[in-house]
């Protein structure tokens, strides 16, 4: 399975989603400029975190406009898996491919932490090697990861099955703890907590390794023809 | 040429967790008659005049870029200016 990792100026875990795909997962994956404007040659789309464009004006509102953007909706339109993280998530929800928007920390503090997240859906292709329930550790570090969307979307939320992760103990004011959510299609999942960042017991943990799990797994059921 | 000037806040359903803060700590200065804060951008922009309707070109750029509507809201004032 051949992974892109998108870069755009500012993208600071670019290096640590690499690094999970091809050291911890054994997978190729390339690094994709923001300028770029087709993904054709990629079966799976990784938007890492950082601060893309400064966070200039809102997170994420400069980034859903570079071009490699465009090649990205027509890879989420298309079916392919498509996983934004911190600021990934943040560019997710500001091009319209996950419904809501974030909100500063209820703390207003930069929050740097492992924190305890609960599989909530366990049925998706981003988490289909966790158990239903199951509680893993994932580091969160953002300023923005207090999640909103109106009553009505939360119901859809609720209703579609797409809250894949939440907080356990709810660092950010997030409603209803929410961690990750995924798309209506479930091919697009985006996430506060960086499961990249958790791939190596000697990192502190590996329970993000699952996730990346997931999606090979499922691609390869997709996709590959067995013998 | 025009210079509009676009207000930017989060809606008043929304939760503004800096206003929240800087409300308290107006309490804590002894300004209890300030029951609420709400913290948004300002931003001025020059617009050359055009063939398009300014209302609506503004209301465009607001919608796609300057504000989230999902979280903000948006109003503007315009003031035409003579180029000296």
């Amino acid at each position: 399975m051949k992974f892109a990792v998108i870069v755009f100026p500012g993208s600071n875990c670019d290096v640590d989603m690499y690094h999970a795909i091809k050291d911890e997962l054994g997978e190729q994956v390339e690094y994709v400029w923001h300028d770029t404007d087709s993904l054709d040659e990629f079966d799976g789309i990784l938007l890492p975190g950082g601060f893309s464009y400064g966070d200039y004006l809102r997170t994420g509102a400069i980034a859903r406009f570079s071009k490699v953007m465009q090649a990205v909706v027509k890879a989420a339109e298309a079916g392919k898996p498509i996983l934004g993280v911190c600021n990934g998530f943040q560019i997710l929800l500001e091009v319209g491919l996950l419904p809501g928007a974030m909100r500063r920390n209820e703390s207003l503090s930069f929050i740097c932490k492992p924190v305890e997240l609960k599989v909530v859906n366990n049925q998706s292709m981003f988490s289909s090697a966790y158990k239903e329930g199951e509680t893993i550790t994932i580091p969160v570090a953002h300023g923005e990861g207090n999640y909103y969307c109106d009553e009505e979307m939360l119901a859809a939320l609720k209703e579609n099955n797409q809250i894949v992760f939440t907080y356990q103990d709810n660092p950010n004011g997030s409603l209803e703890d929410i961690a990750g959510i995924i798309n209506e299609k479930g091919n697009v999942l985006g996430m506060m907590p960086h499961p990249e960042r958790a791939v190596d017991e000697l990192l502190g943990g590996a329970d993000g390794l699952k996730l990346f799990q997931s999606i090979v797994r499922s691609w390869r059921e997709a996709n590959v023809v067995k013998a | 040429m025009f210079k509009v000037k676009v207000y930017v806040t989060l809606r008043e359903s929304v939760l503004d967790p800096q206003g929240k803060a800087v409300t308290h700590s107006l309490h804590s200065l002894n300004y209890p008659e300030v029951s609420d804060v709400r913290i948004g951008k300002y931003m001025e922009l020059t617009i050359e005049k055009s063939e398009r309707d300014l209302d609506e070109v503004i209301n465009e750029i607001c919608s796609k870029l300057l504000a989230n509507t999902v979280i903000e809201d948006y109003r503007y004032e315009v003031e035409e200016c003579v180029p000296q």
